[in-house]
């Protein structure tokens, strides 16, 4: 039998919970690179992991707020958004990742995902797209490419997808990215950078999902996924985001296509507020509890 | 002298292949021994060719393996 040889040098461990690995991800699945990149982000940007909370929601890729060693949320479906701007609001001074995936974040919350980044919630929202639900065994979901098959569309989905990219540029998100699991330096970059940006952040990763997308799809393994991310994929930072949508067996448009900066709901909120009320106005810093 | 070693956790391995397909350095084969749940981990074949890069912890999904540099002794050797 083979040993366990030594695991003490691995960058990631400090911030996993040994415990509960193995995961339960598949062979190939993407999710685990993701965090990886996550993980040496965090170390890049010597963040202070007392002010961090990451929260996820429902799906395959909301298992890792169980996985981290972080203070993470694991919330109702679709909700990660809600519950994350509250604890920003409540605790300004918190960092909140939002690290969920695209059913959660686009389809079942894709309202809220859509009003945070139009009141520029300072969230930095890392959405790792495997292109279908996946937990739920592989049905059509908003970001499926055209004449892909499904278990829902066994004769190829019809409907356009979701370019995620653009719809949180054209609700007012200030810092747009997206990349695949094959890019796993230029994804540790960006989340970095991200966490420099104040306002709403929105990462897409494009991920393998062998089991179900690849699989009914004829696409090969995971392995084989990634060779085509690293063959189809371009790197184009700043193109216009309505160009980069996503086909089925297409290219990839990947890099950072938005980082501008506007207003954030706090501070538009504190504006507001000296404006009309002056000095009667507190800011919460300053405030005392007195609840005993 | 290799520059670099490479760890790995051969429990946690579900030979995805990642590490071994993107090495820069062609390191890793998956080796025909079997884990405990029945995956074939990686090992190293060329060790003197590591860089210690860590790419191949980058890409593990698993969180099984990892590159690291090796401190060089004095004088610039290779």
């Amino acid at each position: 039998m083979l040993n366990i040889l030594d695991d003490t040098a691995n960058p990631v461990e400090p911030f996993l919970r040994g415990d509960r690995m193995p995961h339960i991800w598949c062979p190939g699945c993407g999710i685990g690179t993701t965090v990886n990149s996550f993980a040496r982000a965090l170390i890049d940007s010597k963040i202070d992991l007392e002010s961090l909370a990451l929260v996820s929601g429902i799906g395959c890729t909301g298992r890792v707020a169980g996985y981290v060693k972080l203070d993470s949320f694991h919330t109702t479906h679709g909700r990660a958004i809600p519950f994350a701007t509250g604890l920003k609001l409540a605790n300004p001074k918190l960092n909140v990742v939002v690290y969920s995936g695209d059913g959660d974040l686009s389809a079942i919350g894709g309202n809220h995902l859509i009003h945070a980044a139009r009141r520029n919630i300072d969230l930095k929202v890392i959405c790792v797209n495997n292109l279908i639900y996946a937990m739920t065994g592989g049905q059509t979901a908003p970001t499926t490419p055209s004449h892909a098959t499904t278990s829902t569309n066994p004769y190829g989905t019809f409907e356009p997808a979701f370019n995620l990219p653009h719809l949180v540029e054209a609700a007012g998100a200030v810092y747009v990215a997206r990349w695949t699991t094959f890019h796993v330096r230029q994804l540790a970059r960006s989340i970095s950078e991200a966490f420099q940006k104040k306002g709403f952040s929105f990462i897409e990763v494009i991920s393998p999902c062998p089991t179900l997308y690849q699989r009914r799809n004829k696409m090969g393994d995971g392995l084989d996924t990634m060779k085509y991310y690293k063959e189809r994929s371009k790197i184009k930072n700043g193109a216009p985001t309505s160009e980069v949508g996503l086909t089925l067996n297409g290219e990839i448009v990947v890099g950072k296509f938005v980082d501008r900066d506007r207003p954030d709901y706090q501070t538009m909120m504190r504006a507001q507020y000296v404006e009309i009320l002056g000095e009667r106005y507190i800011e919460e810093s300053e405030m005392e509890c007195v609840c005993g | 002298m290799a520059k670099g070693r490479v760890s790995i956790v051969v429990e946690r391995c579900k030979a995805c292949g990642f590490c071994v397909e993107f090495c820069p350095t062609h390191v890793l084969a998956l080796s025909s021994a079997f884990n405990s749940k029945g995956y074939h981990p990686p090992h190293v074949v060329h060790p003197e060719k590591c860089s210690g890069c860590d790419l191949c912890g980058m890409y593990c999904p698993d969180f099984a393996i990892n590159g690291t540099k090796v401190p060089q002794s004095g004088g610039g050797a290779k």
